[in-house]
């Protein structure tokens, strides 16, 4: 099932740049002294003499020489949402020293705040580690990768740079969508995979019946597991030790020219871009000059390290390790994931590169003020430079100025764009109704000619053509896969039901566990299925999906209005059997989100020119407060300013305030 | 010669006080006026109990220390007059907490305290919020006496019932008679606090309320609607469930019907919550919504003027400790009580005379407005907004050759309109800064 998807993810683009803001904060806050300091005290054995310390060959006078490839180990931490991939990580940092053991050690890797808001990983992290194993020092480089479907693209990136995988599943919740999707990328990358049955502790761990399932599905004999807990460090040592004896080493000679893979990279304000590399054969020294094969430019090899996970500078970098380099590239765009980077004077034949991850969900975003244009235009292209499964096009409406159209690979990826553009830079944005790829197929000669082909693509509802002009409309379909207990099967057949899906498979893959498969409009799965998945399954249905090409549907366009202006973030194109009912239910769940103001205001769903919805907001009939005297005014100017500060950042449609997040909360549908 | 005794009271200090004339009206005072007058309130922390919606700065008193507080207050008086340098105290107010509770020789000498310091007008206007409780009417002549010409009472319902579960201490038939007494003494300056919105009325019971209330009051009437106070005895009955507050359409039935009715009965509305008839509008509040300067003496109290005393050259906000046993600490050991002074910017000032001044019905006029801000006017400031624009096409606000105030309508919904008054301000004064450095 996932073997499109697979392919999809496994060839990315060379076009696509991206910064890393967080990171830079981070090396901006986090002096070398510190780091230093952090790692004597995950040492406490070598800590009682600095001179041991010296003599430790993972000290900055690292000698990576030391390292060939038979002793390296590429691996990343696979998981569903939850199986406590972070939390691994966060053990193995420590026991191999890179950390200090701590209480406070959750999620170490996770440095966005939007990560550790919503308990999720959003970028995927390097650390490497060294590890002692029968005599002998390895270097394992460890990359931590997300864990939603809306991510599963930075999985599949980072794949690309290593050659095994840590598959997590939860002992107590077993085998979900994505363990099962993400057991797919690995495997189709052809990488040796070590599964892994984590939370072991747990009362409810039934580790014999995950085997089972692992074996069923998975084709992996059940011998193969590694039971642990990550959260006790139970076993842990386990994993690492079957990460050397299982996982191959890379396939590089030092003695090649030198090759090497950007996989990701960042951008420093003092140094420029810094990139994270996989060097695929030879060496790289501090001074070399190197070439990117994307470009053709020159560049000259100004710092180089480890990332354990904070920077630790290097004066090379061998075959088979990973690490980061900046080499005075200045402008973003000259950081190209998927480039090779080779030698000057030693050209090599470029890798694959990466394929760009194929937004799945459209949304425009425009500035609140758009005298804040300028300044939103250089956070957003900073931000999908870091992000370059963001893809972007400029827009503009006459109701909200200039913008872009985004596409994002999901909802929550649209989500956590928006707050890191809040969070990271401060800025403030209108965003509008999502909406998916729909298609048209042209019926009149004359559009057919102004467009070059009898078919468009539709991203904005505004641009939607009218019915006359068009033969058929498409609408794109996804296959999904939902794994959940059998107790559950009758309310998501229902949900599924309900969002005009047709199921197309249904297995048990265990005695209390289904596995169904349905073919869905992706515009019913967009905003809100997965929430309502989770919530009608007391959170444990799990949920992934690939594309499954397009459909023919009888869509319609649909306006809301306020006081009969329509409100150009909410025009959504909708199947015409959805229309009334959602219709209805917008307007409901706008006229929740608006506060009342001096005046009525009329709430109306409409299709052309007829309302098929409508709700009223009343105005108020008295708000002043009733005492003001000398006393505590400071207080109630207090308030005045909060709600004028508010007032400014509201998006005013025709006469009427509207709060910005009244427009995703209006999306989200609640079913009964 | 109501006014003799307290006038006989105060030339034993009288060739301390020096002599003026102006008490402050509307047109009388230039801006250099505005540091040389302030207004006084007084703070008096103690009540007997406490009312289950009222969240006030206000203490049960523990022992009798009236004496030590009297002095204090005396001692806080001196201090803060001196700090502000003003040569003339244009009304004073004793509030609380209970002031009725204050024995009536805490007050003249906290008045002759205050001419001693600063010229005070013999008709200045000196209110005493009273308690309509046997003890509150029984002093009524001693305040009387002791300088006190207006009394504020707080009769807040005519109904029994209503008054026991506000936690008041007094009946209705109380409140009528120390209406009466005070009348008495006072004719013409007297005014009621009625409170609408309680959880038990209805439209109905507050019409007969109201007729009844007008045949006993003076000419002044407070109307305050209800606010549920987090920390209040109520604030926990409505969250437990026991005691349900009224539809806010009903309470904005009842405050428009109050204006209604009031209007037909000859008072003015002057302000959002306060009615008047023959001229009889409280001086001292309408300082606090022209913008005045204000000093703020006893626990909890604040206070906005500028510390001429100290150099100061810019208005402060400034806070009393709040509970009286520090604040009599501190002010035994310093002579004042300040525990916070922030130095207001001229963005924060302007705001403050708009949010106070739009509350009044006269509203804000050219020359007040010129006062404060010399620069811009009022025609500068919110003529190009598209915000004012709609609130005066919407018929909520006007704005005109006297200057710029709320509709009738407009005025109920006043705290929908600042908002959009304070952004506009903020945005035309930040870019006038802007402006301003640039040519510098």
């Amino acid at each position: 099932m996932t073997l499109s998807l697979a392919k999809r993810f496994c060839e990315m683009p060379p076009l696509l740049k991206r910064v890393l803001q967080f990171k830079m904060c981070r090396r901006k806050t986090q002096s070398y002294a510190v780091f230093r300091h952090r790692w004597m005290k995950g040492l406490p054995v070598l800590a009682s003499s600095f001179r041991m310390i010296n003599t430790q060959p993972d000290k900055e006078a690292v000698d990576l020489s030391k390292f060939p490839v038979d002793r390296i180990r590429n691996f990343c931490i696979v998981a569903h949402i939850d199986h406590g991939k972070s939390t691994l990580a966060d053990r193995l940092l420590e026991m191999t020293g890179a950390i200090a053991k701590t209480e406070k050690n959750k999620q170490v890797l996770d440095k966005l705040q939007v990560e550790r808001e919503r308990g999720i990983t959003v970028k995927a992290q390097t650390a490497s580690l060294f590890y002692h194993h029968k005599g002998q020092q390895y270097l394992l480089n460890l990359i931590d990768t997300p864990g939603h479907v809306d991510f599963s693209y930075e999985v599949s990136r980072s794949l690309s740079a290593c050659q095994g995988v840590l598959l997590i599943v939860d002992a107590n919740q077993g085998i979900q969508a994505q363990t099962v999707a993400n057991f797919y990328l690995a495997f189709e990358a052809q990488l040796a995979i070590i599964p892994v049955i984590n939370k072991i502790d747990l009362k409810n761990a039934d580790p014999d019946r995950v085997e089972s399932q692992i074996e069923k599905v998975l084709d992996i004999p059940k011998e193969e597991c590694i039971r642990i807990s990550a959260k006790l460090g139970m076993n842990v040592e386990k994993v690492l030790q079957a990460v050397v004896e299982r996982i191959p080493p890379p396939t590089g000679s030092i003695d090649e020219p030198f090759k090497a893979l950007v996989f990701d990279s960042n951008f420093d304000h003092y140094r420029g871009v810094v990139a994270n590399i996989a060097v695929v054969g030879g060496r790289v020294n501090k001074g070399d000059k190197i070439v990117s094969a994307h470009l053709g430019k020159t560049y000259e090899v100004n710092e180089l390290g480890l990332l354990r996970p904070d920077e630790h500078p290097t004066q090379k970098l061998f075959a088979g390790q990973v690490g980061y380099m900046v080499a005075g590239m200045k402008d973003v765009k000259e950081a190209q994931i998927g480039d090779t980077l080779h030698l000057q004077n030693q050209p090599v034949e470029a890798l694959p590169g990466f394929k760009p991850a194929k937004a799945m969900v459209f949304a425009g975003m425009y500035p609140v003020d758009q005298s804040e244009y300028p300044a939103l235009r250089s956070a957003m292209e900073r931000l999908t430079l870091n992000d370059s499964s963001v893809t972007v096009q400029k827009d503009s409406s006459l109701a909200l100025g200039a913008g872009w159209r985004l596409g994002f690979l999901g909802l929550l990826h649209m989500e956590v764009f928006n707050q890191r553009l809040e969070q990271e830079y401060n800025a403030s944005v209108i965003i509008t109704a999502p909406t998916v790829p729909y298609k048209a197929v042209l019926s009149s000669a004359r559009l057919i000619k102004e467009h070059g082909s009898e078919e468009i693509t539709i991203v904005n509802p505004a641009h939607f053509p009218d019915r006359s002009v068009v033969a058929e409309y498409l609408e794109p379909m996804v296959l999904g896969t939902i794994l959940a207990p059998d107790a559950y099967t009758g309310k998501i057949m229902s949900l599924c039901l309900n969002r005009r899906a047709v199921q197309k498979n249904m297995v048990y893959i265990d005695d209390q566990r289904v596995m169904m498969k349905y073919l869905f409009p992706l515009n019913e799965i967009v905003v809100d299925f997965y929430d309502l998945l989770k919530s009608l399954s007391s959170g444990y249905a799990s949920f992934d999906y690939e594309n499954a090409g397009y459909q023919a549907a009888d869509l319609i366009k649909m306006d809301i209005l306020l006081n009969g202006q329509p409100v150009e973030e909410l025009t959504t194109i909708i199947h015409r059997t959805r229309s009334y009912s959602s219709g209805k239910a917008m307007c409901e769940r706008l006229k929740e989100s608006i506060p009342r103001q001096m005046f009525e205001i009329a709430v109306q769903a409409a299709i052309g020119s007829k309302v098929i919805a409508r709700e009223t907001i009343k105005p108020y009939r008295k708000n002043v407060l009733a005492k003001c005297y000398g006393g505590d005014i400071t207080r109630k100017m207090k308030l005045l300013k909060k709600q004028a500060e508010g007032k400014k950042k509201m998006r005013r449609v025709g006469n009427v305030d509207v709060p910005k997040d009244a427009f995703i909360s209006v999306l989200k549908r609640k079913e009964k | 010669m109501r006014r003799a005794l307290p006038a006989a009271s105060r030339v034993l200090s009288c060739r301390l006080r020096r002599f003026s004339t102006d008490i402050v009206t509307e047109d009388v005072s230039a801006s250099n006026n505005l540091t040389k007058e302030a207004s006084l309130y007084v703070h008096w922390p103690y009540c007997l109990r406490r009312c289950t919606y009222c969240n006030f700065n206000k203490y049960v008193p523990k022992d009798n220390n009236g004496h030590v507080m009297a002095e204090c207050l005396q001692r806080e008086t001196e201090t803060l007059l001196q700090l502000s340098q003003v040569s003339c105290i244009t009304s004073v107010f004793f509030g609380g907490g209970t002031p009725s509770l204050a024995p009536p020789s805490t007050i003249s000498i906290i008045l002759e305290t205050i001419s001693k310091h600063a010229s005070l007008h013999d008709q200045a206007e000196v209110t005493l919020e009273v308690n309509p409780t046997l003890e509150g009417r029984s002093k009524l002549v001693d305040f009387h006496h002791a300088g006190v010409n207006r009394f504020s009472i707080g009769v807040q319902s005519l109904q029994d019932e209503d008054l026991k579960r506000l936690g008041r201490d007094h009946s209705s038939a109380e409140a009528l008679q120390c209406i009466r007494e005070a009348r008495r003494l006072c004719p013409g300056r007297v005014s009621v606090d009625v409170m609408f919105g309680r959880p038990s009325q209805t439209f109905e019971s507050w019409e007969v309320e109201l007729s009844e209330l007008l045949q006993v009051c003076d000419d002044h009437v407070s109307l305050y609607q209800l606010t549920l106070e987090r920390g209040t005895q109520l604030f926990k009955q409505v969250q437990g469930g026991n005691v349900t507050m009224l539809d806010e359409e009903v309470v904005s039935e009842m405050y428009q019907h109050a204006r209604k009715t009031l209007h037909q009965h000859g008072f003015q509305q002057y302000e959002v919550s306060n009615f008047a008839r023959n001229k009889s509008g409280s001086l001292h509040n309408l300082s606090y919504w022209k913008g005045r300067q204000y000093i703020g003496v006893g626990p909890g109290a604040h206070g906005r003027f500028v510390p001429l005393g100290e150099g100061g050259v810019s208005r402060e906000a400034r806070t009393q400790t709040l509970e009286p046993d520090v604040w009599i600490r501190e002010v035994q050991e310093r002579g004042h009580g300040t525990r916070r002074r922030i130095q207001l910017s001229h963005l924060q000032l302007l705001e403050e005379v708009l949010v106070m001044g739009m509350r009044m019905t006269k509203g804000i006029n050219h020359k007040h407005w010129e006062l404060f801000s010399p620069v811009l006017g009022l025609n500068e400031i919110f003529g190009v907004s598209v915000g004012v624009r709609e609130l005066l096409q919407s018929g909520h606000l006007i704005m005109d050759d006297r200057g710029l105030r709320c509709s009738w309508d407009g005025l109920a919904v006043l705290d929908s309109i600042l908002p959009v008054l304070l952004v506009e301000l903020e945005r035309i004064l930040l870019a006038d800064t802007r402006r301003f450095f640039l040519v510098v």
